[in-house]
Parts: structure tokens; C-alpha cells; sequence
């Protein structure tokens, strides 16, 4: 398929994984942040070609993993109340909450629906007048921009029935709370290329500066994730900290104008807890004031949820980059896709899932 | 039964009584996604509850001996939403899906029977039009529906129409076509491009703002196992590719072979149309549902034979892999692996419940 194949080509990879090796002299750590590149680096095996001195750890950039267990319960709590339709993205629907996931709560009759756009609750809501409908809005700021078109759309054409639960977060601050940490073992990052798509990445520049620390923006295909690697092991062996982009064939420093104009005018920023890591300062979007009669978490009022996370659950750790999803005691023991104790075994990007489903060593020991 | 070791099953010494089967008290859509909580609801519910033993082949359908002859049933119920797709209908669905089984149980199908749910309110014109489509589909395919049964149910949403057909065949042949059959070294074919059946019926649900061109591949698949059973290709094992896709009837088939399978990502047979849409969408083809592919087993000196012998009406039929030795201890639990066109490994499992869209 044009523009894929050429990104998923053995000469060129062949040709990076070349240059890394000639390059690299001393170990280095390396996190990518966005659970896409994590399932690609599994999906195709990237992390058995690199050389021994690089470990790869594997960030925070899945939605619906850092999406915090009150939330999820208070959309569960939502769907169960009268003439409401619950809509969000496929990849929520089983992430576990604190008493089941969104597909037992259907299964027990609430109307919870499967949608592939912010804009397709909007037309559920506008066919069926006599519902509340309430799209559970989550996503990095890749998926803002669409949930800020559906409340616009909703102001403007004055529906009564068209809420936003939002949990979107914010990718930067999250980058800043890993560097921050004393544990931190992370010398640079692969930043999340649809992120930046939007966002562009001017953000990331006095990030690379304050922690001295190399960003580079990367794509998801297995040509990216290599270039994006062997630009970042260029900086770390030249003793260099900037925000490089490998992927410019998407990415613009500035990003789409057009998208942020709209989060700008519908989400302000928010201090939010992210499941497994904490509260993060300005880690989250919400609802503007303007907005507030579509605002869910005020319309419904504060749904007092009784939060129980497992305790056998490490997906903080794993979601920090302290350790790799099978040096987790649980990890295919007690926790599986089929009975997940954290989010990151069930999303499509969480790390444990790649792991799970793609990685060979998943029952033996790993390298890294 | 026989039961492969898996450190995630369920001891043998489990208790064979109505204990809710997986730790879900009702049931989901998944379970019949024909994934984890499919093969769970099978294993732990309606196999002891059953105890026959024709259900431990776990093939698609069972192999009954009258006297000489060897006959092959099997029963099938189809839930299609819409009931009319691009490149067919449930009603053709419903008969070539039962024929199929029948035919890769190795049976030559002979005789159907069409069962009914209806939903109040259905216009009359859509059971006519499935009927009709169910009527052609026979005929063209060379076999008899011989009986039915018609319900009607209470109006729910008012489009509803489910279909249970029942098919017998015979087996002309001294083979035995099963999982069990299948040899260290053999080849696995597949018949065709994958994935078709499932995008195209996802792209025109509704509410599903996605258009695309792919037709279902719902097709009889008789032709070509006949045609390579009367050139004497030896099948060890044959197996269509429905919901689950090949993925899962290869960790299936791996399961109850006891062997290990190994296949090879870039010879797998995929559309352009097909990637396109799953990339979009965030699925992976292997495990999108087909309605007229199927893998087939063959003793690797005759691989090349059949390949040439399929291809005459499946241009895209190809080598995709081999069975291998039973996996060394440590990676018990890993059945199939793929080499990905970068020449790494991965493994292939399973998936649980259906496919989710992935956010972005």
C-alpha cells in the first residue's frame, strides 16, 4: 500500500539499525511515549533487531490506560441513569473500572455505543431528541480538536441533549512529571508524531532545553521508529539536547492551526489525575465555562464512585518507564486481555497488551 | 479431549458442573466472537455439559458412520447486520456457510435445512428476498434444502432476522480430514486474499460513516477441495477462515494439533482495498472474518501440486507457512508464530472478544 509500504521496508530499516550501530559507543535509554509506537516496536519486532546498549521504555502515550478509574466509573454511573445513551471510542469499552468495564454495563442493558468520531454522538443525539446523549471524551490532544468540533456544533445549532464527559489529557506535562522523578532513567525521547501533528512542537523545545534531554518527534511505522532512534543515539553520543522532527512528512513546528484554534476555544487546561502516575498540574482538558451546559461532570452533578484499583496491578510503574510490562508479578499470570487488572493490558496501545499479543518472550525472560 | 498444556487454562480436576464459565456473569457479545470467551463458553459449558465424544474433534462439523457410509453434519446460525451487504445477503450467508463446513470436513454436501427467527414487524419482501437468495445459492451450489421451520418473535427493533441452517454430507474418500491428521512438515495453503467478508460488511453498517468498494467473499468452497481431493492430494486439514479470521483458526487448529505453526507475514494474500480500510479502522486483517476462504493442510511434496490446482479458480492461493515441532517447554503456550517482513518474530494468539477501534 503506497506511503506504508515504503515505512515498513527491510532495506531501509536494515539501513538504520546500520547506522545506530556504527553510532552507538555507551548504553542509552530511550522512551517512546506514544502506545502506538510501543505496539509497533512489539507488533514488528524492532526491539529484537536494536543493539544490547539500548533500552527502549515505554511511555504514558496510551488514552485510555491513563484515563483515571473515577472517570471511567462516573460514565458507567451516567449510562445507568434514565434515557441516557453513552457514547465513546471503541478502545474505552473495556478498560476496566472500579466494578466492570463499559461492555458489562451494556451487557446489563445500559445503551452504551461504539463510535469512531466525537461528531457521530452528535448525530445520535440530534435523531433521537427525547435521549441525553453523553459522549465520554478521551484522547491526547490528537482527539480534542473533534470532541471541540462536536460541542461547537452543539452550541451553535442550541441542542438540549449533547454532553462531554471530558477526559482528554495533555502529552508535555506528563514528559516534565518523568523527568522530573528522582527514579527517572529516561536520557531521550521519541515524541508522539500525531500529537505533534496538531500541537506541532515548539511546546517540547524548553523541555529539551530545562532537562537537557533529546526529543524527537516520530512516526508509528517501523522506518520512523528506527530513524527516530538513531537521530535520538546521534544527540545522546554528540552530547546534544534538542527537539528534532523525523517526522516532517505529517509534522510542522506550529501543527494545524485550525485544531488548536479549536481546543483553545472550547477545553481550558486542568490540573488531572492520570491513572497509575497521579495528579499531573495542567495534564488535562476541560470544559471551558462557556461551554458548561454541555459539560457532563457538571450537568450530572459529582457521582460519589467507590474507586478500587488492584493492588496487584503495576501499570504505574510500567506507564512511568520503571519497569517493562513482564517484570510485572501479574503479567500473564493473573492478568491477561481476556481478564485485565489495568488498562494498559487491554488497550490498543497500552504496553501490556504489545507485550501480551506480539512479544515472543512473553513468557520467558526479556532483554533490555 | 485432548488438552494441550496452557499455564492460563483451567486445571483439568475443574469442577464439570454450571459454574459461570470465565469470571462474566452475563453474556457478552464477545462471546460469540469466536475468540477467548467463545472457545471459554465451548470448553467449560457445552462440552461437559454435552459429553459426546464427535465434540472432541472440535472441527466444524461431526463425522457419523451408517453402515458403510460415512456421512459429515454440521449446523450453523447466522446474525448479520444489515441482513444485505456488498457481495451478499444472510441468506447466502446461511448456505454457503453450512456448505462450507460440510466441505471441509471433507463431505461432498448433499442436503440443508432452514430454520427461522424472525422479528415482528419485518417486511415481507426481506424474508422473500433472503429465501430467494437462500433457493439460488442451493441450486447453483448442487445441493437440496429439504426442510425448515419458521418463528416469529416480539417486535424488539423491528428489523431482525436470524437464520439456523443444518447441512448433511458424505465422504467419498478413506482420508481423515481433521486437526489430528496434520504431520510435522506439512504446508499450510490459504485459498485467497483475506479479510474481505468482515470489512465490507462493517463499512456499510449503519451509522458507519466509511466507504469503501471491497465486496464480501462469501463463496461455496466445495469446488476447490473437491477438485484437489479427486487429484488424490493427501488433506491433512482443512478449516474456513469465518469470524475470528485466520488467526484464530490457526491457534485452533495449533491447539488441537498439538503442533506448532509457523507462518510468514509477507505471503499472506491481502488486498490493497482491505489494508487500507484495517489501517484506517486500526484492525489487523488476521483476525477480520471471511465467508469464502479456507486454510488447508497438505504432506509438503503435494503443496505445489494443489497450490497449481486451487489456483485454476483462486489466482491468490499461496504457501503461507508450516507445521512444526511441538513447542520446546518454555514457550509452551506460544502456538503460532509469524515472521514479519522485517524478519523478526512475532506471536499470534487469540484475541479477546471482538475487535475494538482503536482512538488514533
Amino acid at each position: 500500500m503506497k506511503f506504508l509500504d515504503e515505512f515498513r521496508n527491510s532495506d531501509l530499516t536494515g539501513k538504520y539499525l546500520q547506522a545506530i550501530k556504527a553510532t552507538i559507543r555507551q548504553p542509552w535509554t530511550i522512551m517512546e511515549i506514544c502506545g502506538g509506537q510501543t505496539h509497533s516496536i512489539l507488533k514488528y519486532g524492532l526491539d529484537q533487531m536494536l543493539p544490547d546498549e539500548i533500552t527502549l521504555l515505554h511511555g504514558p502515550g496510551c488514552p485510555v490506560c491513563v484515563t483515571p478509574i473515577e472517570l471511567i466509573d462516573m460514565a458507567i454511573g451516567i449510562a445507568g441513569q434514565p434515557n441516557v445513551i453513552l457514547c465513546t471510542f471503541g478502545d474505552m469499552m473495556r478498560v476496566p473500572g472500579s466494578d466492570g468495564n463499559l461492555l458489562d454495563a451494556r451487557a446489563r442493558g445500559n445503551d452504551i455505543r461504539m463510535v469512531y468520531s466525537p461528531l457521530e454522538s452528535l448525530k445520535i443525539a440530534e435523531n433521537n431528541p427525547d435521549k441525553r446523549i453523553v459522549f465520554f471524551g478521551i484522547g491526547f490532544e490528537t482527539t480534542a480538536p473533534t470532541t471541540a468540533l462536536a460541542l461547537k456544533k452543539a452550541k451553535k445549532n442550541r441542542f438540549d441533549n449533547y454532553f462531554v464527559l471530558s477526559a482528554h489529557v495533555r502529552v508535555p506535562p506528563a514528559i516534565e512529571l518523568i523527568l522530573s522523578s528522582p527514579e527517572n532513567r529516561v536520557q531521550a525521547f521519541l515524541a508522539a508524531g500525531h500529537v505533534c501533528t496538531v500541537m506541532g512542537y515548539r511546546e517540547y523545545i524548553p523541555i529539551a532545553e530545562n532537562f537537557h534531554v533529546p526529543i524527537v518527534v516520530t512516526g508509528f511505522e517501523p522506518v520512523d521508529i528506527l530513524q527516530g532512534i538513531c537521530m535520538a543515539i546521534n544527540q545522546l553520543e554528540r552530547g546534544a539536547a534538542a527537539v528534532e522532527n523525523q517526522y516532517s512528512r505529517v509534522v510542522s513546528e506550529n501543527g494545524n492551526s485550525m485544531a488548536r484554534k479549536l481546543i483553545d476555544e472550547v477545553f481550558e487546561t486542568t490540573s488531572r489525575k492520570w491513572r497509575g502516575i497521579g495528579e499531573i498540574a495542567g495534564g488535562g482538558l476541560s470544559i471551558k465555562p462557556d461551554y458548561a451546559a454541555y459539560d457532563a461532570a457538571r450537568v450530572f452533578g459529582p457521582v460519589v464512585a467507590k474507586v478500587e484499583e488492584s493492588p496487584r496491578c503495576l501499570s504505574g510503574k510500567v506507564l512511568r518507564g520503571l519497569i517493562k510490562p513482564p517484570e510485572c508479578p501479574a503479567f500473564a499470570v493473573d492478568c491477561s486481555p481476556a481478564n485485565p487488572l489495568g488498562a494498559p493490558m487491554v488497550s490498543a496501545e497500552g504496553a501490556c497488551a504489545a507485550y501480551y499479543n506480539y512479544s515472543i518472550s512473553r513468557q520467558g525472560p526479556i532483554g533490555g | 479431549m485432548k488438552k494441550q498444556p496452557d499455564n492460563r487454562a483451567v486445571p483439568m480436576s475443574a469442577p464439570a458442573c454450571p459454574v459461570p464459565p470465565t469470571n462474566y456473569e452475563n453474556i457478552l457479545l464477545a462471546h460469540g466472537g469466536g475468540g477467548k470467551l467463545t472457545a471459554d463458553l465451548i470448553e467449560k459449558l457445552f462440552l461437559p455439559a454435552f459429553g459426546d465424544p464427535a465434540l472432541d474433534e472440535r472441527h466444524d462439523g461431526a463425522e457419523i458412520n451408517i453402515g458403510r457410509i460415512r456421512l459429515a453434519m454440521t449446523t450453523d446460525s447466522f446474525v448479520v447486520t444489515p441482513l444485505f451487504f456488498p457481495g451478499g445477503d444472510i441468506g447466502r450467508l446461511a448456505v454457503y456457510g453450512t456448505l462450507n463446513d460440510l466441505a471441509m470436513c471433507g463431505a461432498r454436501p448433499l442436503f440443508l435445512s432452514a430454520a427461522f427467527i424472525i422479528e415482528e414487524g419485518l417486511p415481507l419482501k426481506t424474508v422473500h428476498q433472503v429465501a430467494d437468495s437462500m433457493g439460488k445459492a442451493a441450486k447453483s451450489s448442487g445441493i437440496r434444502l429439504i426442510t425448515g421451520d419458521t418463528k416469529v418473535i416480539e417486535r424488539k427493533s423491528g428489523n431482525d432476522l436470524f437464520v439456523t441452517t443444518t447441512g448433511i454430507g458424505i465422504i467419498e474418500h478413506g482420508l481423515k480430514i481433521s486437526p489430528q491428521s496434520i504431520m510435522k512438515g506439512d504446508k499450510i495453503i490459504l485459498s485467497g486474499d483475506i479479510g474481505r467478508h468482515g470489512t465490507a460488511v462493517m463499512a456499510c453498517r449503519e451509522g458507519f460513516e466509511f466507504e469503501t468498494t471491497i465486496e464480501s467473499d462469501c463463496a461455496p468452497l466445495w469446488n476447490q477441495v473437491e477438485i484437489m481431493l479427486r487429484e488424490n492430494i493427501e488433506i491433512h486439514c482443512l478449516r474456513d477462515l469465518t469470524r475470528g479470521g485466520l488467526a484464530t483458526a490457526l491457534v485452533e487448529i495449533a491447539e488441537t494439533s498439538g503442533l506448532r505453526l509457523e507462518i510468514e507475514e509477507s505471503l499472506i494474500p491481502v488486498s490493497d482495498q482491505v489494508a487500507g480500510a484495517c489501517e484506517i479502522l486500526g484492525l489487523d486483517p488476521l483476525y477480520v472474518a471471511n465467508e469464502g476462504r479456507f486454510i488447508c493442510f497438505v504432506p509438503e511434496k503435494q503443496a505445489g501440486a494443489a497450490i497449481g490446482l486451487l489456483r485454476q479458480s483462486a489466482p491468490n492461493a499461496a504457501i503461507i507457512g508450516q507445521a512444526t515441532d511441538t513447542p520446546k517447554k518454555d514457550y509452551s503456550n506460544i502456538r503460532v508464530v509469524m515472521k514479519t517482513p522485517l524478519g523478526t518474530s512475532r506471536i499470534i494468539d487469540r484475541i479477546t472478544g471482538d475487535q475494538l477501534p482503536r482512538i488514533c
